[in-house]
C-alpha cells in the first residue's frame, strides 16, 4: 500500500522534473536568466519585504517612525534633494563648458569629472577627509557636521549630472543659440529659452539617477559624517547600526522606507520628464 | 552685448573650475600627497602587511568570480531581452535595473535575510549541505554580483537591438549551430559594448563596501576586502595605512577608468 503511494509520488516527481527539463530545453535563455535573477535579487529582496511585514503594518509603521530612524530617513531625503538640485545646476554648467567652450582648464575638468564614478566610495570618503577633515590643509574642518554629508553626496553624484546632460548638449545645434544671440537675446535668455528646455529630459534623468544613488549612499558618508544619531546619521548608516544590534525587522522596515522614498522620487522625475519630452504629433 | 557674453563665459569658467577643483581635484591631489609624503618605501610597507596583502588578493578573487558571473549571465539576459518576446519582459528589465536604486546596505541585508545559516530563508538548508554563504567567500561574491548586475546588461542590450538578428539568421540557415552563431557572429559584434560593460562592472565591484560590510563579517586576514582594510585602518587611527591603501585601490580604479575611456572611443568608432 505504502509502496504503491510511494511509487505514484515518485512518478509524479519524475513527471514534474521531466516537464521542468522540457521547459528548460525549449527556452534555456529565459529560464536560466530567471533562475539567476531569482536567487541573486528576487528572493533576497522578498526576504527583506517579508521581514519588514512580520509584525503587521502597524509594527512596520512604528519601526519607521521610531525617532532615530525617522530622523535618519528625513536627513537622507533632504540632503539628497539639496545635492541633486545643486548638482543639476553645476552639472549643466560643467557640461556646457565641456561641449561649447574652449578653455585650457576645461580639458582638466573633463579628465577628472569621471573620477568619483571610478573611485570606490570609501576612497571618496578618505579623499574628502584628507582635505576637509580635522587636519585640513585649507583649515576647513567639515568632519562630523551635516556639511560633510552634502560634500560627500555632491562628490559621488557629480558624474551623473554632467554625463547625462553632455551628450544631449553635443547633439544640440549651436546655430539656434547663435541666431537668438544675434537677434539681441542676452546669454541668460538664450540659455533659459532655447538650451534649457531641450536639456530638461536628460537633466531629470541624471537627477533621478543621482538621487537614487545619494539617498542610499553609505561608504563615503560613513567615513566623513561621524554618524551622530539625530544629527549626522543617514538612513543607510542607521540600517547598518540596526543590523549590528540584531534588530533585523527594524533594519528591514527602514530599508523598505528608504526604497519607497527612492521609488517615489524616481516616479516624480519620470512624470516631470514626460512633460518636457517633445510631443510626437505637433 | 558682447561684453555681457564674455562676462557670462568667464564666470562660468571660474565656477566650473572652482567646483570641480574643490570637490574632486584638490581632495584627490591631497590624498595622493598624503599617501606618498612619508616616502614610497613606507607607503609600500603600509599596504604590504599580511592583512593588506590578504585583502588585495581577496578583492581580486572576488572581483574575478563576480565579473565572470555577471558577464556570462549579463550577456544571456541581454540576449533574452533583445531577441525574445515574452510576457514579463518589462518585469525582467525592471529587475535588472533594481540594484541601481537600492542602497548597498540594503543589498547586504537582503542577502543576510535570505542566506544567513541561522535566520535566513535558504541559509539553514544550505548549511546542512555544508555551504556557508555569510561571513565567507560566496556571500562576498553574491553582494558584488548583486550591486553590479545592471552594467553588462545595460551596455549590451542596446547594441544587440541595434544590430538586429539578420546576420544570425543567415548564419543558422547556412547550417551554423547556435554556439557557432554566438561565437562567430554575435560576440564579435558586441565586443566593445561588452568590454565597456565588463569594465563598469569591475570598477563597481572593486569599490563595493556597504553590501560587503554587512555580509562578510570583516574578519581581518579572512574576509576583509581592500575597501574594508582602508576603513579599518582609518578607524584604528592608522592613517598611513588608510592613505596608502586608498592610493593602491585608486590606482587600480584609474587603470580601469583608462581602459573605460579607451573602449568607449572604440565603441563609438565601431557603430
Amino acid at each position: 500500500m505504502t509502496s504503491a503511494t510511494d511509487a505514484a509520488a515518485s512518478a509524479r516527481v519524475t513527471h514534474r522534473v521531466a516537464r521542468a527539463g522540457r521547459v528548460l530545453r525549449r527556452a534555456p535563455g529565459p529560464s536560466l536568466a530567471a533562475i539567476y535573477l531569482s536567487f541573486l535579487v528576487l528572493v533576497p529582496l522578498a526576504a527583506v519585504f517579508s521581514n519588514a511585514f512580520t509584525g503587521g503594518p502597524r509594527v512596520l509603521w512604528a519601526e519607521i517612525t521610531e525617532k532615530e530612524t525617522f530622523a535618519a530617513l528625513r536627513l537622507s531625503l533632504l540632503c539628497s534633494l539639496a545635492v541633486v538640485v545643486v548638482n543639476a545646476f553645476a552639472g549643466t554648467a560643467i557640461a556646457w563648458l565641456l561641449v561649447r567652450d574652449r578653455f585650457v582648464l576645461n580639458r582638466a575638468i573633463g579628465a577628472i569629472v569621471d573620477l568619483p564614478f571610478a573611485l570606490p566610495t570609501v576612497i571618496a570618503g578618505v579623499t574628502l577627509l584628507s582635505l576637509y577633515g580635522p587636519n585640513s590643509p585649507l583649515h576647513v574642518d567639515l568632519a562630523f557636521s551635516r556639511y560633510a554629508i552634502l560634500v560627500a553626496l555632491a562628490f559621488v553624484t557629480l558624474p551623473f549630472a554632467v554625463r547625462s546632460v553632455q551628450p544631449v548638449l553635443e547633439e544640440l545645434d549651436a546655430e539656434t543659440e547663435e541666431a537668438a544671440a544675434t537677434l539681441g537675446a542676452s546669454p541668460w535668455t538664450v540659455f533659459s529659452r532655447i538650451t534649457l528646455p531641450s536639456l530638461m529630459p536628460a537633466l531629470l534623468t541624471g537627477a533621478g539617477l543621482g538621487f537614487a544613488r545619494a539617498v542610499g549612499e553609505y561608504g563615503s558618508v560613513v567615513i566623513l559624517s561621524g554618524n551622530v544619531p539625530f544629527k549626522t546619521e543617514v538612513a543607510s548608516v542607521r540600517i547598518f547600526a540596526l543590523i549590528g544590534n540584531d534588530d533585523l525587522p527594524g533594519a528591514a522596515a527602514t530599508s523598505l522606507a528608504l526604497f519607497a522614498i527612492a521609488i517615489v522620487v524616481l516616479s516624480i522625475t519620470a512624470l516631470v520628464r514626460r512633460h518636457y519630452l517633445p510631443a510626437e504629433d505637433t | 552685448m558682447r561684453s555681457e557674453g564674455r562676462l557670462f563665459r568667464s564666470s562660468l569658467r571660474l565656477f566650473g573650475a572652482l567646483y570641480v577643483g574643490l570637490l574632486v581635484g584638490l581632495p584627490v591631489g591631497s590624498v595622493v600627497y598624503r599617501a606618498l609624503a612619508p616616502g614610497i618605501p613606507s607607503a609600500w610597507r603600509a599596504v604590504t602587511t599580511p592583512a593588506g596583502v590578504h585583502a588585495l588578493v581577496l578583492t581580486l578573487e572576488e572581483t574575478a568570480v563576480a565579473v565572470a558571473l555577471n558577464t556570462v549571465f549579463g550577456v544571456g539576459i541581454a540576449l533574452v531581452l533583445a531577441r525574445h518576446r515574452f510576457p514579463g519582459a518589462s518585469v525582467l528589465e525592471m529587475l535588472v535595473d533594481l540594484p541601481l536604486s537600492i542602497s548597498p546596505v540594503v543589498v547586504g541585508l537582503a542577502i543576510l535575510l535570505c542566506y544567513s545559516s541561522t535566520e535566513g530563508w535558504l541559509g539553514p538548508w544550505l548549511a546542512t549541505h555544508g555551504v556557508h554563504v555569510l561571513f565567507a567567500f560566496p556571500g562576498i561574491v553574491m553582494a558584488s554580483a548583486f550591486v553590479s548586475l545592471p552594467y553588462v546588461v545595460r551596455e549590451v542590450t542596446p547594441v544587440l537591438v541595434e544590430l538586429g538578428d539578420e546576420q544570425e539568421q543567415a548564419a543558422s540557415t547556412l547550417g551554423a549551430g547556435p554556439w557557432t552563431v554566438f561565437w562567430r557572429i554575435t560576440l564579435p559584434s558586441i565586443r566593445w559594448g561588452l568590454a565597456y560593460g565588463v569594465l563598469l562592472t569591475t570598477a563597481r565591484i572593486l569599490g563595493e563596501f556597504g553590501a560587503i560590510s554587512v555580509v562578510s563579517g570583516d574578519i581581518i586576514g579572512h574576509t576583509q576586502t581592500l575597501t574594508q582594510f582602508v576603513d579599518t585602518d582609518l578607524t584604528n587611527f592608522d592613517p598611513a595605512g588608510a592613505y596608502a591603501g586608498a592610493l593602491l585601490l585608486g590606482l587600480i580604479s584609474m587603470m580601469v577608468l583608462t581602459a573605460l575611456s579607451f573602449s568607449r572611443s572604440k565603441e563609438k568608432r565601431s557603430i
